[in-house]
């Protein structure tokens, strides 16, 4: 299973994918706000997002999932 | 049988290298053969080479399993060890231990880069009283590498394994370039630490190329064969001379090419928006100068060598578009290494800030950020090559310091007319100094006042004020900095400047 991770602690600002969609790898699919900046979130890999783990404002840390690709 | 004939023939023999079955396996994995690497490093594929009868009076020991040369590379001269992998897979007896031994005292002697050509198994076990533990034995290569460091360049292109103890060539030199599929790094084998400690683990993950480039940060440069490793190490030595008492030779000045966007359109307003940095590194360097070190590894800071006015510069950047280019204990740790290499081999450093400071929270105190943003401002403080620190954007907190802020005495600070500098961006600082204020006001209030206040707070650090304070040397206009940087880089060509007369710094690594 692909899963697409946080790259540092922050809050989760915007989710620009829902379930069922396709992406492709260095799509932008989260942005993350961490120290006052904007993160983008990249996919590593293509894939449909078959489950996302968190909403928008919740607390991630370094390495949580994001979401899973199938 | 003339004597020739006689010499020609254990030539040939030698030449061959180990058995047809050890050549024929290397080929599958696409490894060239050791001399014929060197061909291709060679300037007109010739060099002289050094007891290459060594160990030929034992069987199957051709050179006893490295070639160890002197020659060129683009006119420079440079010495070489290089493994063979066909003879005993590259093991090291006591003749080879020697021979590595005693091109490194000719480096040191000629004043000259030395490069390793690693594709050893390690030690040969067989042989460890005569190679181990003496005081010519495998521990004085490591010893010597020490010694080197800093006075002429060592360069490692790894083609192979580098295991146990010969991992720590690739670690003491200056540059590491890994060929993805081959290349390895490991204090035990996947066997080993199954026997040793139970863990299943493959070679590739524990110690492959990709992981040492992108994760453990003892990989610089990841290539995808070995004729782009031996390119990439040309193109590298390039930006260096042959030793610490000399600079690099310039080259021929390319200009910056055209771009539809100026750098003034590539750096958004938004303080807090990402942007691509390698975009500005583009606009101010010399087209197609650019080489970057560890671009894998701790992305939210940028580490390079590029040309400016055919001369060479070491950039150090921070890279907006990776974790917000916020300073991680890797990133620092990967900063403070670039700027020694620079440092030692007197290549000006360009700092281009673009940071909202050192990152925060339980993860990073773990890991350290305290003690690796300390060693980054240690290196960055005792550098004495022209340094010059551009705030692209803002710089805020500690990361004014680790980019060469004022107190670093850089030879100049410039700041684009955009630029910020301040301990925290408006946002946090207002929430820092009326925390409480803003929770007793009714909360339709609230976004005005601050709002209010943020602009108080940005009139208060505007950089024109922040330059009639000569907090900033110059404010220089975005598509004016090339140019910028092209006269103060020609003008500090001649700094001469000794950082302190003690032994050494207590290093803070």
């Amino acid at each position: 299973m692909k899963e697409v991770k946080t790259s540092m602690a922050g809050n989760v600002w915007k989710v620009q994918v829902t379930q069922g969609d396709q992406v492709t790898a260095g799509q932008e699919v989260v942005i993350l706000e961490s120290m006052k900046m904007e993160i983008p979130i990249t996919a590593e890999e293509d894939g449909v997002v078959e489950e996302l783990k968190v909403e928008e404002g919740s607390f991630v840390n370094e390495d949580d999932v994001l979401m899973t690709l199938k | 049988m003339s004597n020739e004939v006689q010499w020609q023939e254990k030539v040939e023999q030698i030449y061959r290298g180990g058995g047809e079955k050890y050549h024929q396996k290397n080929a599958e994995k696409g490894k060239m053969f050791v001399r014929d690497r060197l061909k291709m490093l060679f300037d007109e594929g010739s060099w002289a080479e050094d007891g290459l009868f060594a160990n030929s009076e034992n069987e199957g020991l051709p050179a006893d399993g490295v070639v160890t040369a002197t020659g060129k590379i683009n006119g420079q001269t440079v010495c070489v060890m290089a493994n063979d992998s066909t003879v005993k897979a590259g093991s090291w007896g006591a003749r080879t231990v020697e021979k590595i031994i005693r091109i490194q005292e000719t480096a040191e002697k000629l004043e000259v880069p030395l490069l390793y050509l690693v594709d050893s198994a390690g030690a040969r076990i067989t042989d460890q009283i005569e190679m181990f533990p003496n005081r010519r034995g495998a521990g004085k290569i490591f010893y010597n590498q020490v010694k080197l460091s800093g006075k002429v360049p060592q360069i490692c292109l790894l083609f192979g394994p580098s295991a146990a103890g010969g991992a720590y060539i690739p670690a003491f030199c200056d540059v590491v370039m890994m060929v993805d599929g081959n290349a390895s790094m490991y204090l035990g084998s996947p066997r080993m630490a199954e026997m040793v400690i139970g863990e299943k683990v493959s070679l590739e993950e524990m110690g492959g190329a990709k992981m040492h480039c992108s994760t453990s940060g003892c990989g610089d440069v990841l290539v995808s064969s070995e004729e782009e490793a031996i390119e990439k190490a040309k193109q590298y030595l390039s930006y260096f001379p042959s030793n610490y008492k000399k600079k690099t030779e310039p080259q021929q000045p390319v200009p910056v090419p055209e771009f539809e966007k100026t750098l003034e359109e590539i750096v958004p307003k938004n303080q807090n928006a990402p942007f691509d940095m390698h975009e500005l590194i583009a606009r101010i360097t010399d087209e197609g100068s650019f080489f970057e070190m560890k671009a894998l590894f701790a992305k939210e800071l940028i580490t390079g060598f590029a040309r400016i006015n055919g001369k060479p510069v070491g950039l150090v950047a921070n890279q907006p578009r990776q974790k917000g280019g916020v300073l991680f204990h890797d990133s620092a740790d990967k900063a403070a290494r670039f700027i020694t290499l620079c440092d030692a081999y007197h290549i000006p450093l360009i700092f281009l800030a673009d940071v909202p400071g050192f990152m925060i929270g339980t993860r990073v105190e773990k890991a350290g950020i305290i003690r690796h943003g300390a060693k980054m401002i240690s290196a960055m403080s005792e550098a004495t090559v022209p340094k010059i620190s551009v705030i692209v954007r803002k710089a805020y907190g500690a990361g004014l310091y680790a980019m060469a802020g004022p107190a670093f005495e850089p030879d100049c600070c410039i700041a684009l007319p955009t630029a910020q500098i301040a301990v925290m961006g408006p946002e946090a600082a207002v929430n820092a100094v009326y925390a409480n204020k803003i929770s007793e006001l009714p909360p339709e209030e609230r976004a005005a006042f601050i709002q209010e206040k943020r602009k108080e707070y940005q009139e208060n650090i505007d950089i024109y004020r922040l330059a009639s304070e000569l907090i900033v040397d110059e404010i220089v206009p975005a598509n004016k900095l090339r140019q910028e940087l092209e006269d103060r880089l020609d003008l500090y060509s001649s700094k001469n400047q000794v950082f302190t007369d003690r032994k050494h710094p207590v290093y803070p690594v």
